[in-house]
């Protein structure tokens, strides 16, 4: 039988020593005794088994599960941890099954560390020792934690208050942090720490961020549990803020509306006056409800561009980037318009750009929000604001992007793919030219989307043309159709 | 109301902590790692947040929530803090937050700051208050500890770009499900507006998070993301009103959380409201729902399908509900089915299922292995089917009277 004494500053490192140099040695588990902290002559009562052979490698894993399980407060922890070693050389998935009686025991040890580790990162309350003015400020702090878990959870503090000087006693070990270097010494007991003023102030707090309208003590107590009490400044309001607390709601609901105070009414007329000076339009449109659609976008998306623009460019929708950015074509489609357009000779500053809807219409999955095609009532409904873009623009020519578009304004989406690249008259004569929406184009597989896209820039480049033939086709013929185009469908 | 010269800074801090309460978020997780090792400052998060003490209530106190002021010039029916309503008034400056801020931190009583504030003057005004109180927390005194600040939605853009820079996480309320009743019960809200306020921060978010053509990195805006909180129970929105709101706000402002707050009576309540107080178990199973919708791959159809009237069960989970009504899916192989299927099982969670599959690749999942990996057998038991169980009774008529509150009947399965 061996006996191994690990010490108690240090306790991981020399488990992790020891236990490899047994292993090494080919020790089984049953021939070796573990403690800590005993009589340190007997630490080197047995002389260490010189490792033999490779070094032994072991899983990640089981590195993590072993930081935590030595400090548990059960004394046969590191024979469990050695035991599970011992058995893993055979059985490498031992770790990975979850079912396994021994690896679940120490993975509830492990938790159970943890769970007091972090309790500790929680509860610990430092007061302040010295006079302030001392170059870094000094606190200390009286923590009993669950298990021997200070040189674990220390680290965090040293991390955490990194400017000014600390101590942690417990009755284990007790922990200092002085001009940013952590030391552990034994433990000493419970040292006088004085009264901090600052305890009072946290105590005002903890009265009355409780709401005594909603009493659930048990929750409070699964997670604060009473052996922490003793230690925490704000523990002992507790039971007279539940004793309290039905009185108090039972007041507030007693108690009859009051009188709102003189200032009220004077305050509420001052807010009430609402800077006006926005474009009346807009306005409207922001508070559009002709279509359900409103409900779940953002906000309604205007179509932007030169008042005097002579070209109206009509998508479909607004889609994602456009709901959240209240402007019209900046997702994707709209960046494919502004390559093919730069290609062609059309600038989009030159247009007024819009859209036949003018709210996202789209189904939310899970952090995203998927595009959905507006029916026909929804496009019939938004057709009213579209043709009053339309009237104040009164543009020479309309560019119609996609089916959406074309059903708004000609009244059909049908045989897009025949009626793309010609031009049809609206009742009042103006030329719209149809082509496909740029989402369209990116929404193809590669193979087809060379001649789609080619189609798109031939539309565009026609556009661009007719735009430059503009002042002079005005003068002459007065507005009727560019020459470069086939002639117009009746609709 | 100009007692206020006289208070000391303890009285103010009960008024404004007391005026604070009514936000239920508390978290301080998520967003950048830092720590003060370096010994020039102080602080640090770690990505986890922690609660440093818990209330009678049952709420965690992991933060210093308190109200810059509670002066307000709004009239919102359901708040302590509206113009109308005679509580006693007060407010600090912002070199008192910072004071109480940094005590608190130093004595390991908070993970950091939430600031929010009733709109004193201006929105604009109000907002830059706030934004100077985190600037100076973390230019001045360098803060790394965690900061949460309530948006103001009609306040600058600017100042919003701002607080972003300085604050982990933002968070501006939707106050009340739909945009009828915050109408109806906070007339100075635009509810557009407060979308608009979150499709911002999440448009500034996605600027900074990418590195530009020269590779460096702009400062991150708000790392913990956004959040907001919806008050349940104060309008007449049914749960499925609710959710329907809350999956279309997941969706189109990445929000970290929405947090559902059951109307608690205040004092000096006012009379537009219906003092009728919602179960506290609505918010509960709220939550349930909420979760049901972002971690384990429910529809909200499915999840309000099992609730005819729009309500969800309160006296059985969301999750248990759905396994009742849809009893042909089941029991499920745990030792076959696919991830998508463990989880529709009651009682088993994700890190559950994360084990059922880490552990079946090797072996054959027996009962007793289901007991280890923290599945919740109570629940699950009827649902499932491993090596050695194979449970009948799933068409039992009274299998939902066995779920169902008093909880002593489960054992008699």
């Amino acid at each position: 039988m061996r006996r191994v004494c690990l010490p108690e500053i240090g306790t991981f490192d020399a488990w992790r020593n020891e236990a490899r140099a047994l292993l090494g040695a080919g020790v089984p588990p049953e021939a070796v005794l573990w403690s800590r902290g005993e009589a340190e002559a007997d630490l080197f009562s047995e002389p260490l088994p010189t490792p033999e052979g490779a070094p032994v490698s072991v899983s990640k894993g089981f590195v993590e599960l072993a930081r935590l399980v030595v400090w548990h407060r059960d004394p046969e922890r590191f024979a469990r941890l050695y035991a599970l070693l011992w058995a893993l050389r055979g059985e490498r998935h031992l770790l990975e099954d979850r079912g396994d009686a021994r690896v679940d025991r120490l993975r509830k040890m492990a938790k159970d560390v943890s769970r007091d580790r972090h309790k500790m990162t929680a509860f610990v309350r430092f007061r302040e020792i010295d006079a302030p003015g001392a170059n870094r400020r000094r606190f200390a702090a009286w923590f009993e934690p669950t298990h021997p878990i200070l040189e674990l959870a220390a680290p965090f503090f040293a991390s955490r208050f990194g400017d000014m000087d600390w101590s942690i006693f417990t009755p284990d070990l007790s922990a200092h942090f002085e001009a940013g270097t952590l030391r552990f010494a034994p433990a000493v007991g419970r040292p006088e720490i004085g009264e901090d003023e600052a305890e009072e102030l946290w105590r005002t707090y903890f009265r009355n961020i409780f709401n005594p309208a909603r009493l659930k003590v048990e929750a409070m107590q699964a997670e604060m549990p009473q052996k922490y009490w003793r230690n925490l400044p704000e523990a002992a309001l507790i039971p007279e803020l539940i004793a309290g607390a039905q009185a108090r709601a039972e007041e507030m609901a007693r108690a009859a509306p009051t009188l709102p105070p003189l200032r009220a009414e004077r305050i509420l007329a001052r807010a009430a006056a609402v800077p006006a000076g926005r474009d009346g339009f807009v306005e409207a449109l922001h508070g559009c409800r002709r279509c359900p659609l409103w409900d779940g976008a953002t906000q309604a998306v205007p179509g932007e561009g030169p008042p005097d623009a002579r070209l109206m460019i009509v998508g479909e929708q607004p889609g994602d980037q456009e709901d959240l950015q209240g402007r019209p074509f900046v997702g994707s489609a709209g960046q494919l318009f502004d390559a093919v357009a730069a290609r062609v000779g059309l600038r989009r500053e030159q247009a007024y750009v819009t859209n036949a809807v003018k709210h996202f219409k789209f189904t939310p999955r899970g952090r995203r929000r998927l595009h959905q095609a507006p029916n026909a009532g929804e496009i019939q409904q938004c057709r009213w604001w579209l043709d009053l873009e339309r009237e104040r623009l009164r543009p020479a020519l309309i560019l119609a992007m996609g089916g959406t578009a074309a059903e708004s304004l000609t009244g059909s989406r049908a045989r897009l793919g025949v009626r793309r690249g010609s031009v049809e008259r609206l009742e009042d004569g103006t030329p719209v030219l149809l082509t496909w929406h740029p989402s369209y184009l990116l929404r193809l597989p590669d193979a087809q989307r060379g001649a789609a896209e080619a189609g798109f820039e031939a539309d565009l480049r026609q556009t661009a043309l007719w735009l430059r033939e503009l002042p002079r086709q005005e003068s002459e013929e007065g507005g009727a159709a560019p020459r470069a185009m086939r002639s117009p469908r009746d609709i | 109301m100009n007692n206020m010269a006289g208070l000391t800074l303890d009285e103010k801090l009960a008024i404004l902590s007391d005026a604070a309460k009514y936000d239920a978020s508390c978290a301080s997780s998520g967003g950048q790692k830092r720590n003060s090792r370096d010994g020039k400052g102080l602080g640090s998060t770690t990505g986890s947040g922690i609660c440093h003490a818990y209330t009678p209530d049952g709420r965690c106190i992991s933060l210093l929530k308190i109200l810059m002021t509670n002066f307000c010039i709004y009239d919102c029916a359901y708040c302590v803090n509206r113009v109308s309503s005679n509580v006693q008034r007060a407010r600090f400056s912002p070199e008192e937050v910072v004071h109480l801020t940094l005590e608190f931190y130093r004595r390991n009583y908070i993970e950091g700051l939430f600031l929010s504030s009733g709109i004193i003057r201006s929105p604009d005004e109000t907002m830059a208050d706030m934004v100077r109180i985190a600037r100076s927390l973390r230019c001045e005194h360098h803060f790394r500890g965690y900061i949460h600040l309530k948006t103001i939605p009609d306040a600058d853009p600017m100042l919003i770009e701002q607080a972003g820079l300085y604050a982990d996480r933002l968070s501006i309320n939707v106050e009340l499900p739909t945009d009828a009743s915050v109408t109806r019960y906070a007339p100075e809200k635009k509810p557009a507006q407060i979308r608009k306020a979150m499709a911002d921060v999440r448009l500034k978010r996605e600027e900074r998070k990418d590195a530009s053509f020269t590779g460096k990195r702009p400062p991150r805006f708000a790392p913990a993301g956004q959040s907001t909180q919806m008050i349940v129970g104060a309008d007449g929105a049914n749960d499925a009103q609710i959710l329907k709101t809350s999956t279309r706000l997941y969706s189109g402002y990445e929000l970290r959380r929405v947090y559902y707050s059951a109307f608690s009576p205040i004092p000096d309540s006012s009379a537009a409201l219906p003092l009728v107080r919602p179960p506290l178990m609505r918010e509960h199973r709220l939550y349930q729902a909420d979760w049901l919708l972002r971690f384990y791959g429910f529809d909200l159809a499915e999840i309000t399908e099992a609730a005819p009237d729009g309500n969800l069960d309160l006296e059985i989970d969301p999750k248990l509900a759905w396994a009742l009504a849809n009893r042909h899916r089941f029991p499920v192989d745990v030792n076959r089915a696919e991830r998508e299927l463990l989880l529709r099982i009651p009682g088993v969670g994700t890190k559950s299922t994360q084990r059922i599959l880490a552990t079946r690749r090797h072996r054959t999942l027996r009962y007793e292995d289901l007991r280890r990996m923290g599945v919740g057998l109570k629940q699950a038991r009827p649902f499932l089917t491993a090596l050695d169980w194979h449970p009948r009774g799933l068409d039992a008529q009274d299998l939902r009277a066995r779920f169902a509150p008093p909880p002593e009947q489960l054992q008699l399965i």
